[in-house]
């Protein structure tokens, strides 16, 4: 009875002794991107060793965090730019300015490759854009979209799906990206469309080309390189961007506190150099590099996307700060108008189009002035554009919910909104189905 | 029932700082941001703030629902499976049984993908009934789809604790019955049913809970507007630290020990204890040949659907390319080859972490079951209900609970955090199985007449000595549907794993299918070690009743070969 618990602690420390020179990398990225960076930076370096420990955003987050300084994790290496504004915000990162790779512009488009601070780098760039199934398009006779405005069409009902700006940060991006674009009100309306055309806003951003890649879903819309490795992988799939995009970097990070910080720097250092960019090219990561292809050394493969091309062709002129100033308030409205209430929003729009197929051809006053109507109720904003430009409404979402009073008016307001939202949609729908009726 | 003796204080005092060091602490921790303003001062505002909104309202309703749906839905699978298999001569009981086990090893993502694949919008059966009749059924639609899989995923809590209350069922009650005129469905609903009623309701209510409590079901189908996903969602919002998400899992906590009270006081101020347990069981019968046509294509037609998802796994295992088609467009067995190369080390962990876990499980399930029943030790109920409430605590809140509550602790004699190790992931385990092996303990031990240790201590065996000679190997059955519950559902445990595997070489399987579905061209390795996991933990099983039969053979023969027959 007694020998075994000292034999267990004597097995516990040796499983959890580290080598010396060990890099350990706490990252969101796939198996294939990590095992080709750990095999190339292990030949470049050899003595150091790369540890990949894989965890999603979040959990990768609350695990540096909750690890005291002198045995946390080296390297943080993941998509969200706001991942490594909380961990900045916290304390945990290392300035990594001097490690940028001096031939990188500053900026793909409108947004900074590097943070400004020099607290996280960009490592890889990617597009938002659409992907579909070309089996599932056949079978149901869809035409293959090209702008976000094609998935709005009633053709389309049913055969979408998409994550949620509160689960990933390029959804956010995408839907800001939107509503710049188009301004507040057009931008909200078009989103409110399409998502009436979802099938699902799926709770993880890798659910939407995972149900496309098997054929649940017709179209996503997904991150470039999530739609070229299923192409790549022998998926019956296809990837374009649409002309209003947002290129991105995804990030890595020196946590602070870390055991082997100078071999982390030589680690970082080589995701970003020339010899780093390169791997991205592999059919597997299908990423795009941070360096222009003429600073790629003639690597760059035949027709690979440019994405300093694909960010000049977007109109948006992409603005972080407005968009930093309502992404609670952004992330929020979508969640409890759209994902939460995507049953009736669905319901709504499924009766506008039945009833806009039925007036096509059989015109008529009345039923007209009760589809305008059922398209303000289901399509209009449950903030105006007045409202998020108020400095005092954004401060409420602002403010540390940690507070029972903020936390007690945020809900209030979430919940007004949910049930407006509700309410709008059923009554859309009802307004819809008159008018149907009128057509008939 | 006796008095309190040293033994049950020192046993209950473990038991409870066990309970403590790894489960109160460090949630309460975690959770105390429910209860407090940023500065810290307590407040209850944040639960104002939660009965506030129609959402959470609807989101509890519906958790409500779908919980008691599935629990009816699982019932009806279950019942039949366990009855026919025990009560008839029947071919092949053992092998039904084992596959009714089954579904529990769902491996986390690859059994949601395999269920799409066979049951989804475009799974094979929808394709298929398309191509034949132009219909569509919405099977994984809605709160509907989610009843449906969760049915099929939970019945074996119900199916395994209500086998091995059948069993122990003495077979002089149905003799008298039948002596007395009552049979069919009659001596079904009148006598067995009801001296198998412990077992059923500790199964069922623990499908009850589950329910309630599951998170991976309605996230994978999409279904946001329930209670779980509504916390997960909350709490896993990046650089959002809500409140809201704490006060929603700690109302649920609140009403899962609700429910198990409930249940246990429905099943209260009765007795369901028989003392013949060495002598005959229920009596087996031959089915006519049109009963036994009917049993069998019953079961045929459940074990179909129930076994599909993991069909789903084997094909998507050896499959190509999967996509918008019955079936795969080639076959490989490249995966297997891809997953053999670094997965070693990954089986033997799984083996060791959730082989001790379970251990741990039962130990403490039997300790709490004993203290509950036949002591008067004060506030023994609470340990019950603390063990149960782990079953409301998301797997990562644990895992945070657990890293910031041992913050900076280190190993004896060296600087290598406690948390570093994979003791902490099997700790993790023990913690969030810990209900499931209870439940079958306390099933087991209802069943059990305490004359039967009466006789023991009268004879003039210690009070030690009865529970090893006369109580555990007459619990034995329950003992084991209790560890192979916990063991295999902690095999495919996932979120706490992700959060608390601090090196690659202490990773288990669970997280090398997680790595692996990470990315498009992993879903065939992922499912092939889906596959392997499975078949690794019925191994494991299989062999844990072998250990179980051996031990119980050597302990009581008599009692063992009367009980098992």
């Amino acid at each position: 009875m007694f020998k075994r618990p000292l034999a267990v602690a004597a097995l516990l420390a040796a499983a959890a002794a580290t080598q010396a020179g060990t890099v350990t990398v706490v990252t969101s990225f796939p198996k294939e991107l990590t095992q080709a960076y750990k095999t190339a930076f292990e030949k470049a370096n050899p003595g150091i060793k790369l540890e990949i420990l894989n965890k999603n955003t979040v959990q990768g987050i609350a695990y540096v965090r909750e690890l005291p300084a002198g045995q946390r994790p080296e390297v943080f290496w993941a998509s969200a730019p706001d991942a490594f504004e909380v961990l900045a915000g916290l304390k945990l990162l290392d300035n990594v300015a001097a490690l940028a790779n001096k031939s990188a512009p500053t900026k793909v488009g409108n947004y900074p490759i590097n943070d400004p601070q020099g607290r996280y780098l960009g490592q890889a760039l990617a597009g938002y854009g659409l992907m579909w199934n070309t089996r599932y398009l056949a079978a149901n006779k869809l035409p293959v979209p090209r702008q976000w405005a094609d998935l709005a069409k009633p053709v389309y009902f049913g055969h979408v799906a998409t994550s949620s700006p509160s689960r990933s940060g390029t959804t956010h991006l995408t839907v800001e990206t939107l509503l710049q674009g188009e301004g507040w009100g057009k931008g909200w309306t078009q989103l409110l469309q399409i998502a009436g055309n979802c099938a699902a806003v799926t709770e993880r951003s890798f659910g939407v080309p995972d149900g496309v890649n098997n054929g649940q879903y017709g179209i996503g819309l997904v991150i470039d390189f999530f739609g070229l490795a299923g192409k790549y992988s022998g998926f019956p799939v296809e990837f374009a961007y649409p002309d209003v995009t947002a290129v991105v970097p995804a990030n890595i990070a020196l946590v602070a506190g870390a055991k082997n910080a100078d071999e982390a720097r030589r680690f970082i250092a080589y995701t970003v150099s020339q010899e780093g960019q390169q791997l991205l090219y592999d059919p597997k990561i299908s990423r795009l590099p941070i360096l222009p292809p003429e600073a790629m050394g003639g690597k760059a493969p035949q027709g690979y996307p440019n994405a300093f091309e694909i960010a000049k062709r977007a109109k948006v002129h992409f603005d972080s700060e407005l968009s930093e100033s309502r992404y609670n308030v952004v992330s929020a409205m979508f969640d409890q108008t759209i994902t939460f209430r995507l049953k009736e929003l669905q319901a709504a729009t499924k009766a506008i189009h039945a009833a806009d197929a039925a007036l096509a051809h059989k015109p008529n006053a009345k039923a007209a002035a009760l589809m305008k109507e059922a398209r303000e109720l289901a399509y209009a904003p449950v903030v105006d554009a007045a409202k998020v430009a108020d400095k005092e409404f954004l401060a409420v979402f602002a403010a540390s919910k940690k507070d029972a009073a903020v936390n007690k008016r945020v809900t209030a307001l979430e919940d007004h909104w949910n049930s407006s939202a509700r309410a709008n949609y059923e009554r859309a729908r009802s307004l819809a189905e008159q008018a149907l009726a009128l057509a008939r | 029932v006796r008095r309190a003796g040293g033994g049950a204080w020192v046993a209950g005092a473990l038991v409870l700082a066990f309970l403590l060091l790894f489960l109160v602490l460090p949630v309460g921790q975690v959770f105390a941001a429910a209860f407090v303003e940023s500065d810290g001062t307590p407040t209850l505002g944040h639960f104002g703030a939660f009965f506030q909104q129609g959402l959470m309202r609807e989101a509890f309703f519906n958790s409500l629902l779908v919980a008691l749906l599935s629990a009816l839905f699982a019932a009806l699978i279950a019942v039949p499976l366990a009855y026919f298999t025990v009560r008839f001569e029947f071919r092949g009981a053992l092998l039904i049984q084992t596959l009714g086990v089954l579904p529990l090893i769902m491996p986390p993502f690859v059994g949601a993908v395999a269920m799409q694949l066979i049951f989804g919008r475009s799974g094979s059966v929808n394709l298929l009934l398309g191509e034949w009749f132009g219909v569509n059924l919405p099977l994984m639609d809605g709160l509907a789809g989610v009843v449906f899989v969760e049915a099929i995923h939970y019945f074996p809590f119900i199916l395994m604790n209500l086998t091995v209350a059948l069993r122990s069922i003495d077979g002089a009650m149905e003799e008298a019955a039948l002596n007395l005129g009552c049979r069919g469905w009659r001596l079904f609903r009148r006598v067995i049913f009801p001296l198998a009623a412990p077992g059923f309701a500790a199964g069922a209510s623990l499908v009850f809970v589950k329910v309630f409590d599951d998170l991976g079901t309605p996230l994978v189908l999409g279904q946001t507007n329930l209670l779980a996903p509504q916390a997960y969602l909350r709490i896993t919002q990046v650089g959002l630290e809500d409140p809201l998400g704490y006060v929603i899992s700690v109302i649920m906590i609140v009403f899962s020990i609700a429910a198990m009270a409930l249940s246990a006081r429905l099943l209260a101020g009765r007795d369901y204890a028989t003392t013949q347990k060495g002598g005959t069981a229920l009596q087996r019968r031959r089915l006519s040949p049109l009963g036994a046509l009917a049993a069998y294509g019953w079961i045929g037609l459940v074990l179909l659907v129930v076994l599909s998802p993991h069909l789903g796994v084997l094909l998507l295992s050896v499959a190509k390319v999967w996509s918008f088609s019955p079936l795969p467009d080639a076959y490989t067995l490249e995966h297997y080859a891809t997953v053999f190369q670094d997965s070693g080390g990954m089986i033997r962990n799984t083996l060791l972490y959730c082989g001790l876990a379970a251990g741990l499980d039962v130990v403490l399930g039997v300790t709490i079951a004993y203290l509950m029943l036949r002591t008067t030790l004060p506030a023994r109920r609470w340990l019950d209900w603390i063990a149960t409430a782990s079953l409301a605590v998301p797997g990562i809140v644990l895992a945070i609970g657990y890293l910031r509550f041992y913050k900076g602790v280190t190993l004896p004699g060296g600087d290598v955090l406690l948390t570093g190790t994979w003791g902490m992931i099997m700790l993790a385990y023990a913690v969030r199985r810990l209900p499931y092996a209870l439940r079958s303990c306390v099933a087991a031990l209802q069943q059990l007449h305490a004359s039967l240790e009466e006789a023991a201590e009268n004879l003039g065996a210690t009070p030690l000595r009865t529970i090893r000679r006369v109580v555990v190997p007459l619990m034995a059955g329950g003992i084991l549907a209790g560890f192979v519950t916990s063991f295999i559902t902690a095999a495919v445990e996932l979120s706490a794993t992700i959060l608390l595997t601090s090196a690659e070489s202490q990773a288990p399987m669970s997280y090398g299918i997680y790595l692996y579905m990470q990315s498009v061209a992993g879903r065939g390795p992922g499912a092939a070690l889906g596959v392997l996991a499975v078949a690794v933990v019925a191994l494991g099983t299989y062999l844990s009743h072998l250990v179980v039969e051996r031990t119980q053979g050597r302990l009581a023969p008599a009692a063992s070969r009367g009980s098992n027959a």
